[in-house]
């Protein structure tokens, strides 16, 4: 079947017209474990990628690494053609390619509007001497609220944001993150698990806002277990088992795979993956 | 016994130049641990570079007594690099472990008789405030009213070391209000977070360091302005009283330490005074006069127990402000 | 406005409450104590004291006097050991025993203490005192012994390394099981040692015990108060999921109280616990006990050893340093664990701190100066190990003596300090332990 994203059919690995970033050989073991062992990967630039696969697969060791959280035991990568492989995690963070966390790290103790102008790149005002002269950071500081209350407002929690982030619920805590990696205005957004937790009320409203962003030239990169999410807003699917890409492609092609099914579900391949998101959904708290 | 004399003495303590040295140190603490979760414990080798870089450039170098502060601030950055280059990437509890150890180094070099012309060895240095007391604004007389009656020079030194408190607080208060200050409690809440965000860790909890280092320099100088530079004085101990300060008046806050510091000498001397009368006049019996000083620590021991536990945020903190979450 | 005055108004009363209760501690006994003494009427102001060596008075020992803004004086006692040096008024002084004065063969108890800090507020006259070590009970330590033609100097200061390190090595694996099962940094970890070392004391030569049984109830009583600390204090804080660094910060506080609970019930000098015959150690002149001790110690680290590695309890011990939650959910009663390891912990550092009372003399404060060492070959050693621990204690012990061959005396825990961060420098890998999972 052909698309537009790759070059030539769909495989694991293989070429994309116009990718983003580009990883080779990547590994990372703990021990015995090879966590994750992808031997070639492209993002494709401007489209919407799903990284799925079971718990344990290596999807979040691998964004550990291609952010400079973890070190790769083999492995180079590069972002828009720069070799990142070394690269200390807030330099990959400048360059444009933002990550959140699957165990969300709001910053409890800061309001939620202090969150999200953390987010912001540029301000003068972080730079140690700059901010003791508030002139030259006043404006960049009122530019950046303004942009902070706007997301805030589209991720429903301008009603929440004079409130200490402890104060928010897990789901509203998820909200928060992801709205402070956009407030940095990445060029790739990597999510981990953004879902998870929030109130399916929110989901839509969510999803739309993903799509905003692909619209805005954003890429966007996440990990998710919800399939119905998976096949609604991604135009790529990358699945993960055991630390190696085992199948890519659109999503309608990818979800009929066998490889996907035996990974998510091994022998019970009767079962509908839409399944899952009845249960994800159940535990916003 | 006077009583009126043991108060007296404790309420002078609300003034006094120790309590100012000790807020100040406590103020740079409190940019260390409350607004960065920087967990230092080596606090007083940073008084000791104050007091030690101010009295041996004075004595040794002839300098005067600006110079002495230039050069006890320049030593106390490049002791926060040498102490934060290789603990700052480090996992915190092991922050707290080499600063601790390096300032117990410092301490035992400055007291080695191999350095005795230079630092006095075990013995310590006097002398080096001549020029302090030189550039006394105040002319020979008796200032204030009881209990804070003091003389020319013990107003001169009380005015220069609450003037200090009072810059270092504005200054810190400016810093923790501005994007940095968001950055470094940022960092104290999840250094993770920040870093996915760009912001390099790192280099901000060296800042971090050197601007509370500094303060505690400060400190060290407005410490021994009014006394002799002993190096017995700069023992692990200070910097757990410095802690104790710190956490009463609240670690995320600016005033709290400077309230924490009054408290702190007010009820130490009110302890001493009241267990020497009552020793003196017979009340108590089960101490000697030698005993008082291990019961004044037992107190703050046990003050700082009862504190960390059951009012971790201090007297002024906002409990919802500082969590110890390191 | 009126909600900004009633959180100032609170926080006042709040400040205010907690300094009446402090006060209120002390107000009830002055409160009776309607009439004092009349002032000392002088303004005069003295600091003076006596010298003496066991009960032989010196004089013509010199002490100085420095003061505020360049005061200075010396002091000489008189035919009667006793000085007294006139002072301007009110203020911090500093007297320093100038120990070159002092006779060959005395020297102060605590080598350490050549200089207080004196303050003048509410007395007038004030005693300082220097304690003098009683030259008619010298204390031997290896390598102390001046060096002979035939004593090999190198040779000594690695026996007297080893033997420290061994010594140091099982207070550093109390020190590192509390840490691998609890994650606590426990500061008053020294005072454990001080205790073993003062009951020593106590029952061996106050109450004229044999030494042998005084080591055994020692062992006993130390760690016994392993599991009383840990039921008084750390379990009800874990219960209240109380944090880590605010545990640390508690044990700092612990320490303080401990360590001058100690000084006020045995003063502040050093008491000599050594004793015996001098055994020839490859040429080398050694303390019997020693040696004694440190085969003890190595049979019993090796015995650490076997129960880690080889019994059900010892490994279910290093399950829960491994990791906690998983112990517990392959069910492994984790509490159960930790109380044993606090006992354990203190039997370990019980039996080290007679042994360092042997080898090190005892004192109030001899746990909490040694307590970097041991942190510095926790650290060293890294991982939380025991193992790590031994390794890391021979390590720093050795350093420690050898360091002397090269640099002063006086700086030879600075050295091994030195070593610890240099350490932590190179290879931050061999302290960081497992690396946490980020995200
Ligand atoms: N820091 C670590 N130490 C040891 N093993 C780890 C660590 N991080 C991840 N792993 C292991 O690597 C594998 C992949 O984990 P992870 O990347 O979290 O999977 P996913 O995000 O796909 O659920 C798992 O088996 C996990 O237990
Ligand atoms: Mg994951």
């Amino acid at each position: 079947m052909s698309n537009q994203i790759s070059v030539g059919d769909a495989s694991p690995g293989c070429q994309k017209v116009d990718p983003i970033l580009v990883a080779d050989n990547v590994s990372r073991q703990f021990g015995g474990l090879t966590a994750v062992d992808v031997a070639h990967v492209e993002i494709p630039r401007g489209k919407i990628t799903a990284l799925i696969g079971p718990n344990g697969a290596g999807k979040t060791t691998l964004f550990n690494l291609l952010t400079g959280f973890d070190k790769p035991t083999t492995g180079t990568w590069t972002f828009e053609g720069k070799n990142l492989a070394g690269v200390a995690s807030y330099k990959v963070a400048r360059l444009g390619m933002i990550r959140t966390f699957q165990l969300t790290k709001s910053l409890s103790m800061l309001s939620v509007i202090e969150n999200m102008r953390l987010g912001a790149q540029k301000q003068a005002g972080e730079r140690f001497l700059a901010a003791l002269i508030r002139p030259l950071w006043r404006a960049a500081e009122n530019r950046i609220t303004e942009q902070a209350e706007e997301l805030l407002k589209r991720f429903k929690l301008d009603a929440k944001r004079d409130d200490f982030a402890a104060s928010l619920s897990g789901g509203q805590r998820k909200l928060l993150e992801m709205a402070r990696a956009l407030m940095a205005e990445p060029k790739l957004v990597m999510l981990d698990e953004p879902m998870a937790g929030v109130n399916p009320a929110l989901t839509q409203s969510l999803l739309d806002h993903i799509k905003d962003l692909k619209s805005n030239g954003t890429t966007v990169l996440f990990v998710e277990h919800d399939m119905h999410m998976v096949r609604h807003i991604s135009d790529w699917v990358i699945v993960m088992a055991e630390g190696r890409i085992v199948a890519e492609g659109p999503p309608a092609q990818v979800m009929k795979d066998q490889a996907v099914i035996d990974a998510y579900l091994g022998a019970h391949a009767d079962i509908d993956l839409g399944t899952v998101s009845i249960k994800i959904a159940k535990d916003d708290n | 016994m006077d009583w009126s004399l043991v108060f007296g003495n404790a309420a002078a303590e609300l003034i006094s130049p120790t309590t100012a040295a000790y807020a100040l140190a406590a103020i740079g603490l409190a940019v260390h641990f409350g607004y960065t979760g920087l967990l230092n414990f080596g606090q007083a080798a940073f008084m000791a570079i104050g007091a030690y870089g101010f009295a041996v450039s004075v004595l040794n170098f002839g300098l005067s007594f600006w110079q002495a502060i230039a050069v006890s601030m320049i030593l106390s950055v490049l002791f926060a690099l040498i102490l934060g280059i290789p603990t700052l990437r480090l996992r915190s509890d092991y922050l707290a472990i080499v600063t601790i150890a390096a300032a117990e180094i410092l301490r035992y070099v400055v007291s080695t008789t191999s350095l005795k012309d230079l630092t006095g060895g075990s013995s310590g240095l006097s002398g080096f405030a001549t020029e302090f007391y030189a550039i006394n604004p105040f002319p020979t007389g008796n200032y204030l009213f009881w209990p804070f009656d003091v003389t020319e020079k013990e107003l001169w030194v009380r005015v220069f070391g609450w003037s200090i408190v009072a810059l270092a607080t504005i200054l810190v208060l400016l810093m923790m209000r501005s994007p940095w200050g968001r950055v470094v409690k940022g960092i104290r809440e999840d250094e993770d977070a920040v870093r996915s965000l760009g912001k390099n860790v790192y280099a901000y909890k060296m800042q971090s360091l050197i601007l509370g280092g500094a303060l505690g320099t400060l400190a060290g100088i407005v410490f021994v302005l009014p006394r002799a530079v002993q190096p017995g004085n700069y023992v692990t101990g200070l910097t757990f009283f410095i802690w104790t300060i710190m956490l009463l008046g609240g670690a995320a806050t600016v005033f709290g330490p400077i309230v924490g510091s009054m408290i702190f000498w007010v009820l130490l001397s009110l302890t001493e005074g009241v267990l020497q009368g009552l020793v003196n006049m017979g009340v108590i019996t089960f101490l000697s006069t030698d005993q008082i000083g291990p019961v004044r620590f037992i107190l703050i021991g046990l003050g700082l127990m009862a504190l960390v536990v059951f009012r971790p945020q201090g007297i002024f903190g906002n409990k919802k402000e500082l969590q110890f979450n390191v | 406005m009126s909600q900004l005055l009633i959180t100032a108004t609170k926080k006042f009363a709040v400040a205010l409450g907690l300094f009446t209760f402090l006060f209120g501690l002390l107000v009830p006994a002055s409160a009776f104590a309607v009439e004092g003494e009349p002032v000392p009427d002088s303004n005069v102001f003295s600091i003076g004291g006596i010298i003496k060596d066991g009960d032989v008075v010196l004089e013509g020992i010199e002490i100085s006097v420095l003061g505020a803004d360049g005061f200075e004086a010396v002091g000489t006692t008189g035919a009667d050991g006793r000085w007294s040096v006139p002072v301007p008024g009110k203020g911090e002084y500093q007297v320093t025993l100038r120990v070159e004065t002092l006779p060959t063969g005395a020297s102060l108890r605590d080598p350490d203490r050549s200089q207080k800090t004196v303050k003048i507020d509410v007395v007038n006259t004030v005693n300082v005192l220097f304690p003098l070590n009683d030259t008619t009970t010298p204390a031997v330590k290896p390598g102390d012994k001046p060096a002979t033609a035939e004593t090999n100097v190198f040779l000594g200061r690695l026996i007297a390394g080893v033997n420290l390190g061994i010594l140091l090595a099982m207070a550093a694996i109390g020190l590192s099981l509390i840490y691998g099962t609890t994650a606590l940094n426990n500061f008053a970890h020294g005072e454990m040692v001080t205790l073993g070392a003062l009951l020593a004391f106590t029952f061996n030569k106050i109450l004229g015990i044999d030494l042998l049984l005084s080591a055994l109830l020692t062992t006993i009583l130390v760690a016994a108060s392993g599991w009383f600390q840990d039921a008084a204090i750390w379990r009800p804080l874990r219960k209240r999921r109380v944090g880590l660094t605010q545990m640390m910060i508690v044990s700092i506080g612990l320490s303080l109280v401990v360590r001058y609970i100690f000084q006020i019930i045995y003063g502040g000098d050093t008491k000599v616990l050594s004793q015996g015959e001098i055994w020839d150690v490859f040429g080398v002149p050694t303390q019997a006990v020693n040696v004694i001790s440190a085969g003890v110690g190595v049979v019993i680290l090796l015995l650490v050893a076997a129960f880690l590695t080889k019994t059900r309890l010892g490994k279910a011990t290093r399950a829960v340093a491994d990791n906690a939650s998983l112990a517990a959910a392959t069910g492994i009663d984790v509490e159960r664990i930790i109380r044993i390891v606090w006992v354990i912990a203190g039997a370990l550092t019980g039996i080290s701190g007679v042994m360092l009372g042997l080898f090190l003399q005892a004192s109030w404060d001899m746990g909490f100066s040694i307590l970097l060492l041991m942190f510095a070959a926790v650290t060293l050693g890294g991982l939380g190990t025991a193992f790590g621990a031994t390794v890391g204690a021979l390590v720093i012990g050795i350093f420690v003596e050898m360091s002397t061959l090269v640099i002063p005396t006086d700086l030879k825990f600075a050295g091994a300090l030195v070593v610890m961060i240099l350490v932590l420098l190179i290879r931050p890998q061999g302290i960081l332990g497992k690396a946490q999972r980020i995200g």
